[in-house]
C-alpha cells in the first residue's frame, strides 16, 4: 500500500478550471458590451467569480496531497462535511437577511415613507428579495446542507465528487447573490418566485444538474441495501425542481449583452405554466424537501423509528403525484379555462390526505417518547413544525375551493396562509434540524437549551401575531370589496379598504420582528456552540466533580 | 410476496426510483398544460387585440422591472363586485401577447386590467411622482425617478424581433421602424404618427408625461397604463359568439 501516487490533475479539476477560464473570457466580453450598467455589474461579478474559481482550483491542486481523500478509512465511510458546514452557516446568514428584509417590507406597507423614494428600496423590488432570500437562500441552503448530510449518513458513503460538492454550495450561493442584487437593480422577469433573469437561470441549471448528479452518485455508492425514505423525498425535490425550473424559465434573451428576455409562453399558457411552477415550488421545494428533513431528523432526535413504513410509501407517491395538479387553484375565476380550474381544485382537496398522512407519520414517530417534549425544546420545535404543516395543509385545500377562493384570493389571507407554512413549518423544521446539525458537525454540545426555549416561545408568539392579523385583514378586505349598500352600490372605495388594513399591517410587522428576534437568539446560541468561551469549556470538563 | 415488498424495487435501484418519480410528476403537468396549446376555446377570437407598440412595450418592461405585479393584479374575475368596480371581466385574448403574463396574485392596490382611459395622463404623472398627492390614503411607493429618467429605447427593435420569433405578429416593417415609432408615439405632433397608426390601429400618441422636450420612462409607462384593457370595444363584443 505504500506505493507513491504520482500527483496529477483530475479531469474534474482541469475541466472546471478550463470552463471557468472560458466563462471569465465571456464575462469580460459582456462587461465591455453590456447594454445597461446593471448588467455590466453582474458580468463583472461573473468575471470576478470565475477568476477566483480558477485560482482556487489551481491553488488547491498545489496544496493537496497526491492522493485524493479516501472513500473509507478503516472500513468506515470518510464523510465529507465541509460543504455541509458551509451551507449551514450560509442558511443562517441568509435567514437573518431574509427575515430582516421581510420585516422592512412589512413596515413599508404600514408606513410607506420607509420607501424613501429610492428605486432599490421600493416595495416592488424588496418583496421579491424577501421571498427569494427566505425560500431559495435560507431554505435552499438548509436543503442542500441537510441533504448532503443525510445522504451520506443514510447511505453510509462519502459524498460523490471531489470539488463538485463545493461547486454546488458556492455556485448556488453565487446564484443567490446575482438574483438578489438583480432585483434591487431592477433586473427581474416579474414571474412570482421565478424572478431571476435568463443568465442567472442558466447558471442555476448547471449548478442544479451537478447537485443531482452528486446526490445520485452518492446513493449509487451506498453500502446500505435500501435507499432510506428521506432520500426519496430529497430526490423527488431535486428532480422536480429541475423540471419546473426549465419549464417556467424557457425564455429567449433579447441579446447576449442585455439582461432582458422574453418568456416563450404568453398570457393564459404562461399563467398556467407559472402556477404549475409556483405551486410546486411550494410542493417540492418547501414541502418534499423539508419532509425529507422531517423523516431523518425527527426519528433521530426522538430516538424512535419512523412510525409507519407503509404510510411513508403511500405518503411519498401520493404526495408527489397529486401536488403537480394543484397549480390552477391560483387561477380560480380567471381567464384560464374552467376545466383546468376544476381539476386544480379537485386535486388540491385530495392533497389534504397525503399531507395529513405525512403529518401523522411524523407526529406518531414520537410514540413512546412524548415525554421528551418537556425536556427537549429542539424536539418540540420539530414537532410543532409538523403541527403547523398539518394546519397549513388543511387551510390550503380549504382556500382552493372556488367559493372560498373568490373571497380569499388577492387578499392578505393568502399571505397569512403562506406564512403559517413558511414560518411555522419550513422555519421550525429548519431551525430544529440546524440545532441538531451544528453540534453534530462541529462535535460540540449545544451551548444552551434554555435559549432554544426562548427562541421557540418568542418566535411562536410572532407567528401567532402574524397569521391572526393576516386572517383578519384578509377576510375583512375581501368582505369590504364585495360589500353593497342598501341601494345596491359598492359600499367602499378601494382606498377605504386599504386604509382599514393599517392596524393589521402594524401587528404583522410586530409578529415578524419577534420571529426575527428569535432567529437572532438562535444565531448567538449557535455561535457560542461553535466558538465556546474558554471558561465554558473548562466547566464542561469539571462537570463530573459535582 | 406481499404488495409492500414489491416496493423494494424502488428502494434498491436508484435509477428505477428516478424514473418512477419522473413519470409520476409528469402526468399532472401534461394533462393540465398541453391541451391549452391546442384547444381552440382556450383563447377565443376577439376583435381589436393588437401587439403593443414599441413605446407601450417599453412601458410594460418598466412595469415588469419595478415589480408592480407584487401589488396590482391585471385580471378581473367574473364576480359582480369586480365587474362593477373594474369593468368587464378579463378575456384570455386580452393577455395573449403578454410575456410574461402579469395577472398578479395580490391586490394591495387595485386591479389595473382596465385602468386605461380611467384617469388623465396628468393624474398618472402626479400619482407616480407622489401617490398621496392624488390619493391621500395611498400606501404605494413614489416613483419620482420615472419622469426624470430618459427612456432607453435604442435597442427596442431587438425586443420586437425576439417577440416576433416567438409568434407575436410584429411585421418586419414594425421591427425596422421600432425606434421611429417609439419617438412618434411619445410626441404630440400628429404628423409623426400617421405611419404609426397604420402599423398599430387606434394608437394614442401624444406627450404623456407633460414634458414634450424629452421621452422619459414615465412617457412609456403611462402609454402602457393608458392602453390597458382598452383594445376590445365591449359595446360591440358578443360574449355568445364563441359558445359551441
Amino acid at each position: 500500500m505504500s506505493t507513491a501516487v504520482t500527483k496529477s490533475m483530475t479531469l474534474g479539476e482541469g475541466g472546471s478550471a478550463l470552463a471557468f477560464a472560458g466563462l471569465a473570457g465571456l464575462s469580460l466580453i459582456v462587461v465591455a458590451n453590456a447594454h445597461t450598467p446593471e448588467y455590466g455589474f453582474h458580468a463583472l461579478l461573473f468575471l470576478a467569480g470565475s477568476v477566483l474559481a480558477v485560482f482556487a482550483i489551481v491553488n488547491r491542486y498545489y496544496e493537496r496531497p497526491a492522493a485524493l481523500p479516501p472513500i473509507t478509512v478503516d472500513g468506515r465511510p470518510n464523510y465529507n462535511f465541509g460543504p455541509v458546514k458551509f451551507a449551514t452557516v450560509a442558511a443562517m446568514v441568509w435567514g437573518i437577511a431574509g427575515f430582516s428584509v421581510g420585516l422592512w417590507a412589512a413596515l413599508e406597507l404600514a408606513f410607506p415613507a420607509l420607501n424613501f423614494d429610492l428605486p432599490w428600496l421600493t416595495f416592488g423590488r424588496i418583496r421579491p428579495l424577501h421571498t427569494s432570500a427566505v425560500i431559495f437562500a435560507f431554505g435552499g441552503n438548509v436543503l442542500i446542507g441537510t441533504s448532503f448530510y443525510v445522504v451520506q449518513r443514510t447511505c453510509r458513503a462519502r459524498l460523490a465528487g471531489d470539488i463538485a460538492p463545493w461547486f454546488v454550495v458556492l455556485g448556488y450561493n453565487f446564484f443567490i447573490v446575482i438574483a438578489g442584487t438583480g432585483y434591487l437593480l431592477g433586473i427581474t422577469q416579474s414571474k412570482e418566485y421565478a424572478e431571476p433573469e435568463w443568465y442567472a437561470d442558466l447558471w442555476l441549471t448547471v449548478v442544479w444538474i451537478t447537485y443531482f448528479l452528486i446526490y445520485l452518485g452518492t446513493i449509487m455508492r451506498r453500502t446500505e441495501p435500501h435507499i432510506y425514505v428521506a432520500n426519496w423525498f430529497y430526490l423527488a425535490f431535486i428532480l422536480t425542481i429541475a423540471v419546473l425550473h426549465l419549464g417556467n424559465n424557457a425564455a429567449i434573451p433579447v441579446s447576449l449583452f442585455s439582461p432582458k428576455s422574453y418568456i416563450v409562453w404568453s398570457g393564459v399558457q404562461d399563467a398556467m405554466v407559472q402556477w404549475w411552477y409556483g405551486h410546486n415550488a411550494v410542493g417540492f421545494f418547501l414541502t418534499a424537501g423539508f419532509l425529507a428533513i422531517m423523516y431523518y431528523f425527527v426519528p433521530k432526535r426522538a430516538e424512535r423509528p419512523v412510525y409507519s413504513y407503509r404510510l411513508s410509501i403511500i405518503h411519498f407517491w401520493s404526495l408527489i403525484f397529486l401536488y403537480i395538479w394543484a397549480g390552477p387553484h391560483h387561477l380560480h375565476y380567471t381567464a384560464l379555462p374552467d376545466w383546468a380550474q376544476t381539476l386544480g381544485m379537485t386535486f388540491s382537496i385530495m392533497l389534504w390526505m397525503p399531507s395529513w398522512g405525512g403529518m401523522i407519520n411524523g407526529m406518531m414517530t414520537l410514540s413512546g417518547a412524548w415525554d421528551k417534549l418537556r425536556t427537549d425544546p429542539v424536539l418540540r420545535m420539530l414537532v410543532v413544525s409538523i403541527a403547523f404543516y398539518g394546519m397549513a395543509t388543511f387551510e390550503g385545500p380549504l382556500m382552493s375551493i372556488k367559493a372560498v377562493n373568490s373571497l380569499s384570493h388577492y387578499t392578505d389571507w393568502t399571505i397569512g396562509h403562506v406564512h403559517s407554512g413558511a414560518l411555522g413549518w419550513v422555519g421550525y423544521v429548519s431551525f430544529g434540524a440546524i440545532y441538531c446539525l451544528v453540534p453534530w458537525l462541529w462535535n460540540r454540545e449545544l451551548y444552551s437549551l434554555k435559549l432554544v426555549n426562548w427562541h421557540f416561545w418568542i418566535s411562536s408568539l410572532g407567528i401567532v401575531l402574524y397569521i391572526t392579523s393576516m386572517w383578519v385583514s384578509g377576510i375583512l378586505q375581501g368582505l369590504m370589496w364585495r360589500a353593497y349598500t342598501q341601494l345596491g352600490f359598492l359600499e367602499y372605495s378601494f382606498i377605504e379598504t386599504v386604509e382599514a388594513m393599517h392596524p393589521f399591517y402594524v401587528i404583522r410587522a410586530l409578529g415578524g420582528a419577534l420571529f426575527l428576534a428569535g432567529a437572532l437568539i438562535m444565531v448567538f446560541n449557535l455561535w457560542r456552540t461553535v466558538y465556546p468561551r474558554e471558561a465554558t469549556v473548562g466547566r464542561a470538563v469539571l462537570a463530573p466533580a459535582q | 410476496m406481499s404488495f409492500w415488498q414489491k416496493h423494494a424495487i424502488f428502494e434498491k435501484n436508484s435509477i428505477v426510483l428516478v424514473l418512477g418519480v419522473l413519470i409520476v410528476i409528469a402526468i399532472g403537468g401534461l394533462v393540465e398544460i398541453a391541451p391549452l396549446f391546442y384547444l381552440k376555446n382556450t383563447i377565443e377570437k376577439v376583435e381589436g387585440i393588437r401587439p403593443y407598440t414599441p413605446l407601450e412595450l417599453a412601458g410594460r418592461n418598466i412595469y415588469v422591472r419595478e415589480g408592480c405585479y407584487n401589488c396590482h393584479s391585471q385580471m378581473i374575475r367574473p364576480l359582480r363586485d369586480e365587474v362593477e368596480r373594474y369593468g368587464h371581466y378579463s378575456l384570455a385574448a386580452e393577455s395573449m401577447y403578454d410575456r410574461p403574463f402579469q395577472w398578479g396574485s395580490k391586490r394591495t392596490g387595485p386591479d389595473l386590467a382596465r385602468v386605461g382611459g380611467k384617469y388623465s395622463d396628468d393624474w398618472h404623472r402626479d400619482h407616480l411622482n407622489r401617490p398621496t398627492s392624488v390619493v391621500p390614503g395611498s400606501i404605494m411607493p413614489a416613483y419620482p425617478w420615472l419622469v426624470r429618467t430618459e427612456l432607453d429605447f435604442q435597442h427596442i427593435a431587438n425586443d420586437l424581433r425576439v417577440q416576433a420569433a416567438l409568434g407575436v405578429p410584429y411585421s418586419s416593417d414594425m421591427v425596422a421602424n421600432a425606434v421611429e415609432d417609439t419617438r412618434a408615439q411619445a410626441s404630440s405632433d400628429a404628423f409623426d404618427s400617421v405611419d404609426l397608426a397604420k402599423r398599430y390601429p387606434k394608437t394614442q400618441s401624444r406627450d404623456f408625461d407633460g414634458n414634450p422636450g424629452r421621452i422619459t420612462e414615465a412617457d412609456a409607462l403611462i402609454a402602457y397604463l393608458q392602453v390597458l384593457g382598452t383594445m376590445v370595444d365591449f359595446r360591440r363584443y358578443n360574449n355568445r359568439a364563441n359558445i359551441r
